[in-house]
């Protein structure tokens, strides 16, 4: 019954944002349909003729008719009139009538293939059955899907299909999710007439995150035309013909693209399947949560499938404004990272530089006592690039009464732009940048540090052919894009003008500007921000009706912490330190912190910054908690708590509201809420979830900047995409990646 | 008893495992895995040649003569070629010129195309390589492992077999003692297998063709009506270095026509009754 949930779940989702393999699961499944031999379906005449009544389209779609009239038609699916827009596939019109139609080589977000024949229904005055995913819908037409002739050509092809498709669905781990398994329940006959060998394939490494079973392959081509269109590496193929057909990369090569995973959820059978989740265990054991990723600032929907304590897996949910269906490799692998390295006890670092587990009571009292004697002002608090809008609140909160206004992010740089929400977040939003023409990438590498972002900018360039200018350092971009300079100058030439990619962008319709969060971290960035403004003023970027001046942060937190405030000048706040409070931060530079200082490590994971705590107080990773995280395009999502925390950690606000009260120095709340409260007087925008909350364009306000911009070149942010945090970081599987995969 | 499927299922368990019993042992006698998969072809084919198995591995294999990193380029003369053919494409159509284009490679690299041809070509129409590899695994007249000089191809479809095909495949392997897909030790014939040519009028017959003079004087001839004394005279003709005479080898036929000459439809054809238009 879990599909059904997931049905329900999904049952908000747009017509065109369905995901087959949910579909495939919430499709009624007729008890005459399947009834005796392959022959029988065809010999036995529909009984009634009274119509069944109409049903609603399939997951609960929305279908936006053209304002225009004529741009809508009409057709019948089993007799009942359904007025669809034009250009739909008869297989859509069928969706909007409330009829599921198997298939197996159709994706909504692919190109057509029409290979797997599956799809076949009647159309009257046809002579034969056609494929519903390959034929678009006429004025008029009459389909019919249940029809005798229908259903004896669904049990055909599946007659077909099983034939070299091996029985082994109890090894396999796609069993409980597969799509053939499915379908061959609803539409197959149930028996078969093939007495020959099955084929057999080699199997083929695509490296540390796809395991393959090529016998399995129903060949629908699906991800072939992942690979190339979406994930942009044309690596995979179809070899051979005939019976001897496979998929493959004929030289062997690993599939070295970030979004590689995805393939896994595409396969409708189990030839290519996640290796390390492979024979962990079957799908329905687990417990799915719906919530969000961490691991970068696009805060991608997800569902984490648990089992007790234990995180298995991770898996895309559907959101068609930041991940549409698919997710990053980071995000969907990096969960063994949450059971390694974690902290479980509160711990002191004694005399002999060991720490020792000691109760939460005496870790608090500790931290305390030291807490009381430094100056205020020589108190600082910095935010990880994990943490959540409450406990930054929190934490902010807590400085601020202790007396220092010392409270920052990692990653925000010396002087973030906080002033205005437009200056940090990614305006056009995400989806919107799929009607851009034009994109200036200035210091940012989208492609990893926000894979999913790229995947959009791809999505467009192949759509529209959109044009891409970059400036930084080379960069492996997976589509055409003009590599235009490497520094500032650059930028500063298309400011005034005199460079030639001015004429494309005055020629531009929608223009984007996209700037990467890294020259936060630039001494420069007043002068880099200011420039990019003359820009976006002299072409058009940024007008009442369009909106494409884009910061693209790189970390979860990184919004939020903008919103709220912790904007500190992080060397200034570091070097005049006696008490370092690092909340999950582990990226922030030590070195110049006094040698005295005493260092409080609250966090989930034992990474870089442990060395030179004092005191651990252990936290839930995003994975057991509830918090709320703002993405780059200013989206505010929830984490739900999927698992049990580990060990004796607490949620990273209790923590702080717990040593407030120790310290004497008590916060106002003491439940989700009442944190939440207080964000709200901060912040509202961080109370409304699943909201963008629109910025309203006033670049007018701003100081005019005096500082020059430097010379020196972009820098590469993100060095190694699959480590970037400290989950990640204590992944084998990441690790495993960033060995195999970014080895040149 | 049991019911005939079982009966026919247990049948064939007993032919795979026999047949995957010489294929192991093929592969313990042969070094190399090029060796190895051809033997195993063989193996199977010999097996029952009734089952659909094609040849040739659909996935690359380096070898000494076959790596993807070796250096490989269309000769001074073909490059002129190349131009030639892709200038019947429109410019944005390049990739449309890759099965001539891998055609021509095989003819300049003695009958087979290496990956690090396909390589090139994919340079050349512009796609990735894997767009050639598609093309190249697809068609079974574009040889992927090395090939003699002189590729005899037996063609096996119905027509040919009825008239005998198999015995001029089996004598064809006798003589020059290799197996299928196998070249001779002295690099000069190889055998393959092909589907109808369209000659099925005077089957059986072979195809050969001619990699011995490069793409400049690469022939493909048909040599039809053969027995198996004839396909051994015309091995051995080539062999020499002679050209057999192409076409039927029927002494008493022309062409496709019947032999001896014809024997019926003699005269003038007399024009249907309702054209007699004095007859009305
Ligand atoms: S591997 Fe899976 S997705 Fe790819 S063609 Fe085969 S069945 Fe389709
Ligand atoms: S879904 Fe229509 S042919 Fe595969
Ligand atoms: S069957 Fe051999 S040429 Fe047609």
């Amino acid at each position: 019954m879990a599909f059904l949930a997931r049905a329900l779940r999904q049952s908000n989702s747009r017509l065109s944002s369905r995901c087959p393999a949910v579909a495939a699961s919430c499709r009624w499944i007729s008890p005459t349909a399947a009834a005796g031999s392959p022959e029988a379906g065809a010999a036995v005449a529909p009984a009634d003729p009274e119509l069944p009544p109409p049903r609603e389209p399939v997951g609960g779609a929305r279908v936006e008719l053209p304002p225009n009239p004529e741009d809508a038609l009409e057709v019948f699916v089993d007799g009942h009139a359904v007025r669809i827009p034009k250009g739909f596939t008869v297989l859509q019109a069928c969706e909007v009538a409330g009829v599921d139609i198997p298939r197996f080589c159709y994706h909504s977000r692919l190109s057509i293939a029409g290979n797997c024949r599956m799809c076949l229904v009647e159309v009257e005055k046809s002579p034969k059955p056609v494929a519903s995913c390959a034929m678009p819908a006429l004025p008029g037409m009459k389909i019919k899907t249940n029809t005798p002739v229908a259903k004896k050509a669904r049990e055909g092809v599946m007659e077909f299909l099983l034939m070299n498709h091996p029985l082994d669905c109890p090894i396999c781990d796609q069993g409980g999710e597969c799509d053939l398994q499915d379908q061959s329940m609803a539409f197959g006959a149930d028996r078969g007439r093939f007495t020959e060998m099955k084929r057999s394939v080699v199997d083929k490494n695509l490296g540390p995150l796809v395991k393959t079973v090529m016998t399995r392959c129903i060949q629908c081509t699906r991800c072939v035309r992942f690979a190339t269109e979406v994930a942009g590496v044309q690596d995979l193929g179809m070899l051979g013909r005939g019976s001897g057909e496979e998929i493959g990369t004929y030289v062997e090569k690993l599939m070295t693209s970030e979004l590689s995973g995805n393939v896994i959820d595409i396969c409708p059978v189990g030839a290519l399947t996640s290796k390390p989740f492979a024979f962990k265990a079957r799908n329905w054991e687990l417990k799915g949560t719906e919530t969000i990723d961490v691991t970068d600032a696009v805060g991608s929907n997800i569902r984490v499938d648990s089992r007790g304590p234990e995180v298995m897996r991770i898996v895309p949910r559907i959101n068609e404004d930041i991940n549409e269906e698919w997710i990053s490799d980071k995000t969907r692998f990096c969960y063994d990272g949450l059971k390694r390295q974690r902290l479980n006890d509160p711990m002191i670092r004694g005399p002999d530089g060991r720490f020792k587990a000691v109760t939460w009571r005496d870790a608090l009292a500790v931290v305390a006592e030291v807490l009381h004697q430094v100056k205020p002002e020589e108190i600082t608090g910095v935010a990880g690039k994990l943490s959540d809008a409450e406990s930054m609140m929190a934490l902010k909160d807590f400085v601020n009464r202790m007396g220092s206004d010392k409270v920052l992010c990692e990653g925000n740089g010396p002087n973030p732009p906080a002033d205005l929400r437009s200056n940090y977040l990614m305006n056009t939003g995400i989806a919107g940048l799929e009607k851009a023409d034009v994109f200036l990438l200035v210091g940012t590498q989208p492609r990893v540090e926000a894979a999913m972002v790229n995947a959009r900018i791809r999505k467009t360039v192949g759509a529209t052919q959109a044009k891409v200018g970059y400036i930084g350092p080379p960069a492996d971009l997976n589509y055409d894009h003009e590599h235009l300079g490497t520094g500032p100058e650059t930028l500063v030439e298309i400011a005034e003008g005199r460079h030639p990619f001015c004429s494309v962008l005055q020629s531009a319709k929608n223009p984007v500007i996209i700037a990467g969060a890294g020259l936060f971290e630039r001494e420069d960035q007043d002068a880099l921000f200011s420039t990019i403004e003359t820009v976006a003023k002299k072409f058009n970027v940024t007008r009442p009706d369009w909106n494409g001046l884009n910061v693209l942060l790189l970390h979860a937190a990184q919004a939020a912490a903008l919103d709220l405030g912790l904007v500190a000048n992080p060397a200034e706040s570091i070097k005049s330190a006696k008490f370092l409070y690092l909340m999950g931060a582990d990226d922030i530079s030590l070195d110049k912190l006094p040698e005295d200082a005493f260092v409080v490590y609250q966090g989930h994971h034992g990474d870089k910054a442990v060395y030179r705590a004092n005191v651990i107080l252990p936290s839930s990773a995003f994975s057991e908690k509830e918090g709320t995280y703002e993405n780059t395009e200013g989206c505010t999502q929830w984490t739900i708590p999927a698992v049990p925390t580990v060990g004796d950690a607490r949620d990273d606000w209790k923590i702080i509201r717990a040593l407030s009260e120790v310290a004497g120095a008590q916060l106002p709340y003491d439940s989700l809420s009442a944190v939440r409260d207080r964000i709200s007087t901060v912040a509202p925008n961080l109370i409304h979830v699943d909201e963008k909350e629109p910025c309203t364009i006033s670049a007018e306000v701003k100081p005019p900047v005096k500082q020059q911009v430097s010379s020196t070149p972009f820098k590469t942010v993100i060095e190694n995409f699959y480590m970037t945090d400290a989950i990640t970081r204590a992944s084998k599987i990441m690790a495993q990646c960033s060995a195999t995969l970014l080895k040149k | 008893m049991l019911p005939p499927a079982a009966r026919l299922a247990a049948r064939r368990l007993l032919g795979l495992a026999s047949s995957s019993a010489s294929e192991a042992a093929a592969r313990r006698l042969a070094p190399s895995p090029i060796a190895a998969s051809s033997y195993a072809a063989a193996a199977r084919g010999s097996v029952s040649s009734s089952r659909p198995f094609s040849t040739a591995l659909n996935y690359h294999i380096d070898s000494p003569e076959n790596k993807p990193d070796m250096k490989w380029e269309f000769s001074e003369a073909n490059m002129k070629k190349v131009k030639e053919i892709l200038s019947h494409y429109p410019s944005n159509y390049k990739q449309s010129g890759i099965i001539p284009l891998l055609d021509l490679a095989q003819q300049q690299h003695g009958g087979w195309v290496p990956v690090a041809a396909m390589d090139a070509i994919a340079k050349i129409v512009e796609v990735a390589p894997i767009r050639v590899y598609e093309v190249a695994t697809f068609y079974t007249m574009f040889n992927r492992t090395k090939v003699g000089k002189y590729h005899l191809l037996v063609c096996g479809t119905t027509p040919c077999m009825i008239r005998g095909s198999r015995e001029i495949e089996e004598t064809l392997l006798e003589h020059l003692g290799v197996k299928r897909n196998e070249v001779t030790s002295d690099g000069l014939f190889s055998v393959g297998e092909m589907e109808c040519m369209g000659c099925c009028v005077n089957a059986p017959m072979i195809a050969v063709a001619d990699y011995s003079k490069g793409s400049e004087g690469y022939t493909y001839n048909y040599y039809e009506d053969l027995t198996p004394k004839r396909v051994v005279e015309i091995v051995e003709m080539l062999r020499r270095g002679e050209i057999p005479p192409r076409g039927t080898q029927h002494p008493e036929r022309k062409n496709c026509g019947p032999a001896g000459g014809n024997t019926t439809l003699h005269g003038e054809p007399k024009p249907p009754p309702c054209r007699d238009l004095d007859a009305c």
